[in-house]
């Protein structure tokens, strides 16, 4: 059995609640941490243990927190970002629905190493019940002490507030996130400044990913040592994957980074295989933003070596054959699956949720849906198909934010790897499946 | 503060701490000034959006000597020293302006022979020097019904580009913003919340800021083409504004008046709407000339001018 960090106890009934998660060793990285440690002591376990940003772009956390700026007078925040909407992503939610004191305890380990007295977490909107969830999670640790005046006799006092999304992918992009929470509409700003100089109310802020966050407690209480023997190369400890598609057995997993990708799809301790036996004809591995790779190239790269679930593995042969680990959302298709209408579906959800701020992805988007809408319905031509990849290469790169470049890679690399089922729509002007 | 060098296209220029790039391209002028359709450089916050001018660094700084990794707004980066920037002479940029120029066009109706902003449109201006020939789409645009936002704008949807600068001029001129951006996407319009009525003194300026015919003068709507029309420098004393404006004439007859805008179609300063809406005689202002315009520019059509002594002379010298 592979190491269990963050889902360790999450079939024990009764997780959500402060009594249960206390008894089973729950809010001792707090007590740690808030007595015998400094916040940059904390800092420190959290840079050398590795952990990478969980949300998608996998930036070291530590770092992260180390380009707080430590000069300005102002306030500091600690920002969750639970807005998780990417299609195929559905980690977070497990997290925040059966273990939210997990949540808020990596909350207060990272205020703390922060230097922050106000905490927020920002949930997505739809999410309603998980909030309710939250909410008497902190008003029982408010309860317990362990938010609020003084936590745990420490001297350190922290709030936390959790506050729902109107229901907007783009607020999961951290400005947008911190406009949609200041109450103004969620635009991505323009950065620089970024959020640790300029973030939320003007001041210095720092946004994590749900995941990264409950990861903290168990680095605190075992060590950073414990943390970084787990994985491969600069992908450390644990990963949830929230697995779907046409798989047995879909759900959320945790895995030790560096686990091969034909392990995870066909033992039955993950995926447990293709549904009915079919063949595998393609995967999305890490949420629908990042390249999709056709069956030959998800469970080996170009090189012939075993691709493995890790940050640098999946992305191995940049984005001519390979992808991202990205959020985690593992989507995976059979043989039965029409990828332009697999693509149609991801490039309607771009068109949806842009914001409308750039020009780029604004019109974009849109017209990407359109054109695909009639390729899939048997109007297309060839011409379409080139017109797609320059569209897409000309939102590549030219956005505020990086929802354009989120909307051109699945266009361009189900192009790229299945171009021969874009002609075959043409050619018989009709969908073959 | 020592001045910052940097080239733009191969011209050198210095600046002050915290230029943006587009601000240092405009001090050289002419040709290497990127097209804004969003920056506005009298409203703060704005720009950023549209994204057609951007530009190549293709040296960060003297330090560090790195290019960029993408192209930058140029309306928001701020110069370091030692930049090399790349406008007219990249052919990444210019690919970029004429996708960036084509997105635009997109869901604008090309109505031109039917809008009043015909010949002082900035979107014209923009597709005439970086438009496609051809369109590559035969996609059914995004309509929207006209609507009144006030007794004197009309708000014509369909031709808005979203660049948000008649919402910044509403925040930051006008005493209260009634209208905003409604719904996201390209399915995001401008508008007032359930008919409200825009009504303030210096709402008028939204028309001038509006960059395309999104927003017209309805005390203008279909009276003249612009060109049809002669600008008139006028002033009046006022006691809300500068007073200074430009007086479009047909005849004896005011047609519009307006602010006055520089080179980059910006307003020099923001007038009010008694000055725009209300004087509309002759004898309410003290005329100062004919307005000078930019040559290139439809306007100009049809009104020669004598050249100046001046440029008569270098003219002989050539």
């Amino acid at each position: 059995m592979a190491k269990k960090i963050l889902l360790d106890n999450i079939d024990v009934p009764g997780l959500a609640s402060f009594e249960v998660y206390k008894q089973l060793g729950g809010y001792s990285a707090v007590e740690k941490a808030l007595k015998n440690l400094s916040p940059d002591q904390v800092t420190g376990e959290v840079t050398k243990s590795g952990l990478r940003g969980r949300g998608g772009a996998g930036f070291p956390t530590g770092m992260k927190w180390g380009f707080i700026d430590k000069k300005s007078n102002n306030p500091r925040y600690f920002v969750c970002n639970f807005d998780e909407s990417e299609p195929g992503t559905f980690k977070d939610r497990h997290i925040g629905q059966l273990n939210p004191h997990l949540l808020i305890e990596g909350m207060i380990l990272g205020a703390y190493a922060l230097g922050a007295r106000t905490s927020f977490i920002y949930i997505r909107g739809e999410l309603f019940y998980v909030l309710k969830i939250i909410e008497k999670a902190i008003a029982e640790a408010y309860k317990n002490g362990i938010l609020g005046e003084n936590i745990l006799g420490s001297g350190y006092s922290l709030d936390l507030y959790c506050q729902p999304g109107a229901g907007a992918y783009i607020c999961g992009e951290e400005t947008a996130l911190l406009e949609s929470l200041e109450g103004k509409r969620g635009n991505p700003r323009i950065k620089p400044p970024f959020p640790a100089v300029v973030g939320l109310y003007g001041c210095p802020t720092v946004v994590n990913n749900v995941e990264t966050i409950a990861a903290i407690p168990w680095i605190i209480n075992n060590g950073y040592e414990a943390y970084s023997s787990i994985g491969i190369g600069n992908s450390k400890g644990t990963k949830l994957i929230s697995a779907c598609g046409h798989i047995n057995k879909p759900g959320v997993y945790e895995i030790e980074l560096g686990l091969p990708v034909q392990e995870f799809i066909y033992s039955d301790e993950y995926c447990g295989g293709i549904r009915n036996g079919n063949e595998l004809k393609a995967v999305v591995a890490g949420g629908s933003s990042v390249p999709i790779l056709p069956a030959e190239l998800i469970l080996r790269t170009t090189t012939g070596e075993p691709r493995l679930m890790s940050y640098e593995s999946l992305s191995e042969g940049g984005f001519q054959s390979g992808s991202m680990l990205g959020s985690g959302g593992f989507i995976v298709m059979d043989h039965t699956t029409c990828i332009v209408k697999n693509l149609l579906t991801f490039a309607r959800f771009y068109h949806h949720e842009s914001c409308g701020q750039c020009s780029p992805c604004r019109e974009g988007t849109g017209w990407m849906e359109k054109i695909l809408h009639r390729i899939e319905s048997g109007r297309g031509s060839m011409k379409d198909i080139d017109l797609l990849v320059n569209i897409s290469k000309h939102i590549e790169g030219n956005t505020i934010c990086p929802l354009g470049d989120a909307a051109a890679w699945p266009v361009a690399s189900a192009i790229r790897h299945f171009r021969a089922e874009f002609e075959e729509h043409v050619k018989l002007q009709k969908c073959p499946f | 503060m020592p001045l910052l060098k940097l080239t733009i296209d191969n011209i050198e220029v210095e600046v002050e701490q915290g230029t943006t790039i587009m601000n240092a391209a405009r001090k050289i002028g002419g040709h290497v000034v990127p097209p804004a359709m969003c920056y506005y450089s009298k409203l703060e916050g704005s720009g950023g959006k549209c994204r057609t001018c951007l530009v190549k660094v293709s040296q960060g700084s003297f330090k560090d000597n790195r290019p960029m990794p993408k192209l930058v707004a140029s309306c928001r980066t701020l110069v370091q020293d030692g930049m090399v920037v790349q406008n007219t002479i990249s052919p990444e940029v210019i690919e970029n302006r004429r996708a960036i120029t084509e997105f635009l066009l997109l869901n604008h109706p090309l109505d031109c022979p039917v809008c009043d902003q015909a010949g002082e449109c900035h979107l014209q201006d923009l597709s005439y020097q970086n438009g496609l020939e051809e369109t590559n789409t035969d996609e059914a645009r995004r309509t929207f019904a006209p609507i009144d936002i006030g007794d004197l704008i009309k708000l014509n949807m369909n031709r808005c580009i979203l660049c948000y600068r008649c919402v910044m001029v509403a925040d930051q001129i006008t005493d209260s913003r009634v209208h905003g951006v409604l719904g996201r996407g390209d399915h995001s319009e401008i508008s007032t919340l359930i008919q409200n009525a825009v009504d303030n003194d210096f709402s008028g300026n939204m028309i001038d800021v509006c960059p395309v015919g999104a927003l017209t003068d309805k005390t203008f709507r279909f009276k003249s083409r612009v060109w049809f029309t002669r600008p008139f420098d006028a002033h009046r004393e006022c006691a809300k504004c500068c007073g200074k404006t430009v007086l479009w004439m047909k005849g004896e007859e005011i047609l519009r008046v307006t602010g006055r805008k520089d080179k980059y179609g910006e307003l020099e300063e923001f007038i009010c709407n008694d000055c725009r809406f209300v004087f509309k005689q002759p004898k309410d202002w003290t005329i100062e000339g004919p307005r000078k315009i930019e040559r290139h520019s439809v306007i100009s059509q049809n009104h020669y001018e004598k050249l100046d002594k001046d440029e008569n002379e270098d003219k002989n010298v050539e």
